[in-house]
């Protein structure tokens, strides 16, 4: 039994918000309300003038694992997503080999259970191979344990099997995650703008994204179906997700920390930690984002954490890797919205919480009796420096090593066992 | 503290007499030619050859040399020294060249000058005349004609030459060094 | 002024008194070329090598030709014959590299931001002769140095720079460079060789060539960049030439004194035409001969001094 006095408990899914002891018990919460007896408890755990919320669910990360294990392995990703404060991640399926049979379904899922401390949720495949050519076993893998389907990387680029996919995904209520990038207008590695007429980067303009994005919840709306954009990055992005939504229920989307944190001016130096796709996009998009996530056209936080090794970052910009090794920094980089006013802590959570165990339709997110105990306790005010040497995660590749974040993740719990503790 | 060597007087008799003992060793003016190194060397240079018009009624090719390509402690300096201009608008070849120097201390800014000219051909004789000699040389270089010789100057001393041209008077010092 | 510098990477950093600096020490080194004994003890006892990953010629004669004037020696690394056609990563050829103890590396790369890479990892001097779209500094340099020998200032001058401007780092040192200067500039190009919001930079665009050299005093004809994918910007070669290539007929609108200039090689006929190339307006082939005492200028200023 833990016992945690005195947290501030912010749950957006029960809308509370109030200073609470939380008792749990075996695996789920089993008592939530004022001085609850200290008897019985085997732990006990002081959080004073700090944050308990649920856990946080991450609907984009990449794992590694099968097949680039020296990024990054089960294991270490999921120790780096508990250090962050994430109790549950959506794995993506750009494995080696792909994830896009129930085998490497089952096989992630059966290391995550042994060897992972947090939960893994796998997303398979759309399409064979990530080809774009072949519709993937779907039902296989929703029956192994997958909560969605992505070609993240990439988009499905033929418009009549990426209406096929969402048509047939609807059968396993699978979530469709959309990376949307139409491949013959990128190409390039940096966002098109005044910083690429500086460095003399092949650049992506924003419309590359946009006209994926207009395609994908068109086709959507067409077989009222569920779409979910991931990783949106422009100003002209917000503004179609504001206006779809208006008419169409079923589209939501998510944006990542790096997104509404850096511009491409971050790029000027040539750091390959700053190369990322969608790449970092000019400070009017940032503001777009920001907006976006203020007035709620953006519903999810996702991280994309993306690990790399060091060599394929310590290259010339044109041939590095692009990702952020991300789930560590998430949390503070967030919390900076609401100490700029952008978002308050509910609104802030619900995006990281609530918002994304709808879209994955699991029964976590929410704190409540009888739930699972998956929760963190969290300091919104405590000052650290990020130190990409002491993440859990292999991957050392972030922009914000030497910076200074105000608000830190403490203690995590998965299934009512401390899985991080930094108290 | 400064004292003076040279006062603007004594210059210019100096200058007047080199002018002569310059004739009077190359046997006239024919093939003459005056060289002389930045920055102060060139005024100097300029009113030897003034004189030699007065005298002689010839007026010696004159020419400018910057020397900063040929020094021997170009790694040693601090920062990059400019590097300006070298105009020597008449063939060296054959020629007897008379190098004009402000002062000659160690004797390096010579042979770097020397340097300089033989690469541009090969000169029949250079000579070198300096305003003042202040010893200490570091090489075998000694000059041909001579302002004045002081070989006296101690390590805490400094010897420096104003010329109007460029400072506003004319004066060849000695002071303490702080 | 002093120069601090310990590379130069490109000309979008320097100072206008950096430039003039520059150019001012480059003509002291040009007579050293014009002259018999071409050699100065300057550099005696340095080491430079040129790391070249595209291929080149005439950027790294001039820059061997510099060097060895100065006295130092020299080494060439091409990189088909040497260890990175076995995969070796740039920073590892760096540091290998740095191990013989250069005093400069002279590097031409594909990918922006290469010699920012080894200028931060290495002690020896770097200096940027080409890396992919982003600045070829030198040129720019000796671009300016012959600009200003023939017209005396770089203030006041109308620059015309027509051609693959998107791809193109010679333009974009150019620009950067003269805008340093009370230059005006004007870029001309179909709008699919321009970058959105050139303007940004304070240059002037047009689409016309007619339009782009009148009452210009230099008009600056690029090479359409095929390695950086140069030609899918427009159909044919055929009809860039017949609206972009430069003919004597376009000359008259220009001011009476103009001066043409390429960093080359030479299309003859695509951008530029025999009549002009080889015409009394060009001024092409003294930029070459200037990028020699240029070259020597910029290995002086960043050997010279203890730093």
């Amino acid at each position: 039994m833990i016992l945690i006095k005195k947290g501030r408990l912010i749950d957006p899914g029960t809308c509370r918000d109030e200073v609470v002891d939380v008792l749990i018990r075996g695996g789920t919460i089993a008592r939530i309300g004022k001085d609850i007896a200290l008897t019985g408890a085997d732990r006990v755990i002081d959080a004073e003038g700090l944050i308990v919320a649920p856990g946080l669910i991450d609907v984009h990360t990449h794992l590694r694992e099968p097949g680039y294990e020296w990024k990054e392995t089960i294991r270490t990703g999921t120790m780096a997503a508990a250090q962050g404060g994430f109790t549950s991640v959506v794995c993506m399926a750009n494995t080696d080999p792909v994830n896009d049979n129930k085998s490497v379904t089952e096989y992630i899922m059966k290391k995550a259970h042994s060897e992972g401390v947090v939960r893994v949720f796998p997303a398979g495949a759309i399409t064979k191979g990530l080809k774009g050519a072949e519709l993937s076993e779907m039902g296989e893998m929703h029956q192994a344990g997958a909560v969605a389907i992505s070609d993240d990387g990439r988009s499905v680029k033929n418009s009549r099997l990426f209406l096929k996919a969402l048509e047939y995904a609807r059968l396993f209520r699978l979530a469709v995650i959309c990376h949307c990038e139409d491949e013959d207008l990128s190409g390039g590695v940096v966002h098109e703008g005044s910083a690429s007429l500086f460095s003399g980067l092949d650049a992506v303009p924003s419309i590359a994204e946009e006209i994926m994005v207009r395609r994908d919840i068109a086709i959507a709306r067409y077989v009222d179906s569920p779409v979910h954009i991931t990783h949106i990055s422009t100003r002209g992005t917000v503004e179609i997700m504001r206006e779809e939504k208006s008419r169409y229920q079923k589209a939501t989307c998510d944006t990542c920390p790096h997104y509404f944190t850096l511009s491409d001016e971050a790029t000027l130096g040539y750091d390959t930690n700053t190369k990322v796709n969608p790449p970092l996009r000019s400070p009017e998009d940032v503001a777009a984002i920001k907006e976006g996530l203020r007035d709620g056209t953006i519903d999810i936080i996702a991280t994309d954490h993306a690990p790399h090794d060091h060599v394929s970052k310590d290259v010339e910009f044109d041939m590095a890797s692009s990702g952020i090794s991300g789930l560590e920094t998430a949390l503070g980089l967030s919390l900076a919205l609401v100490h700029g006013g952008v978002l308050d802590l509910t609104g802030l959570l619900a995006k990281m919480t609530v918002n994304p165990a709808r879209l994955l339709d699991v029964p976590y997110g929410v704190l409540a009796p009888g739930k699972a105990a998956d929760l963190i306790i969290f300091s919104d005010t405590a000052e650290w420096t990020v130190n990409k040497n002491a993440f859990a995660s292999k991957g050392r590749n972030t922009p914000f090593h030497g910076v200074t974040l105000k608000g830190r993740n403490l203690v995590t719990i998965v299934g009512g066992k401390i899985v991080y503790n930094g108290l | 503290m400064e004292r003076v060597l040279l006062d603007d007087k004594a210059i210019e008799r100096s200058i007047s007499r080199i002018a002569h003992e310059i004739l009077e060793k190359n046997q006239g003016s024919k093939n003459l030619s005056l060289i002389g190194i930045r920055t102060r060397g060139i005024f100097l240079a300029k009113r030897i050859r003034d004189k030699i018009e007065e005298i002689e009624g010839r007026v010696l090719p004159f020419g400018i040399l910057d020397i900063t390509m040929y020094r021997d402690d170009i790694a040693r300096m601090k920062a990059t020294l400019e590097v300006k201009k070298t105009d020597i608008p008449f063939d060296v070849n054959d020629m007897t060249i008379v190098l004009v120097d402000d002062v000659l201390y160690t004797g390096r800014t010579t042979r770097a000058a020397i340097d300089a000219i033989m690469d541009l051909g090969r000169p029949k004789k250079i000579q070198l005349a300096v305003l003042i000699d202040r010893g200490s040389r570091e090489l075998p270089i000694q000059p041909d004609y001579t302002g004045i010789r002081y070989s006296a100057v101690t390590e805490e001393e400094e010897v420096s030459v104003r010329l109007r041209e460029m400072d506003g008077q004319d004066a060849v010092l000695l002071s303490k060094t702080l | 002024m002093n120069w601090v510098r310990k590379d130069l990477l490109g000309t979008r950093e320097l100072s206008r008194e950096e430039i003039l600096l520059l150019l001012d020490t480059a003509d002291s080194f040009r007579d050293v070329s014009r002259r018999d004994i071409k050699k100065v003890p300057t550099l005696r006892g340095k080491t430079v090598i040129t790391l070249f990953y595209e291929p080149s010629t005439r950027t790294r004669v001039s820059f061997e030709i510099a060097a060895k004037r100065l006295s130092a020696d020299t080494i060439n690394i091409s990189t088909g014959s040497s260890s990175v056609a076995k995969g070796e990563t740039l920073k590892d050829t760096g540091r290998n590299l740095e191990s013989m103890r250069p005093d400069v590396i002279v590097i031409r790369h594909s990918m922006p931001g290469a010699p920012h890479m080894l200028a931060h990892i290495l002690d020896s001097a770097i200096i940027n002769a080409g890396d992919g779209s982003h600045e070829h500094p030198t040129q720019a340099l000796l671009d300016l140095f012959t600009m200003r020998e023939k017209k005396e200032t770089l203030d006041g001058l109308k620059v015309a720079i027509v051609g693959d401007i998107v791809h193109s780092r010679v333009a974009r040192s150019n620009i950067f460079a003269l805008k340093k200067f009370d230059t005006e500039v004007t870029c001309c190009a179909p709008p699919t060789m321009l970058p959105p919001r050139l303007e940004e930079l304070g240059v002037k665009v047009a689409h016309r060539l007619e339009e782009a050299v009148a009452g210009k005093d230099v008009i600056m004809m690029l090479r359409i960049q095929k390695e950086r994918g140069g030609t899918a910007s427009i159909p044919s070669i055929r009809e860039y030439s017949s609206l972009y290539c430069l003919q004597e007929a376009h000359l008259k609108e220009a001011r009476k004194n103009v001066i043409i200039m390429h960093p080359g090689p030479l299309n003859r006929g695509t951008e530029i035409s025999d009549e002009v190339a080889d015409g009394p307006y060009s001024v092409i082939l003294n930029q070459v001969e200037n990028g020699v005492a240029v070259r020597m200028a910029v290995l002086y200023l960043l050997t010279g001094g203890e730093g």
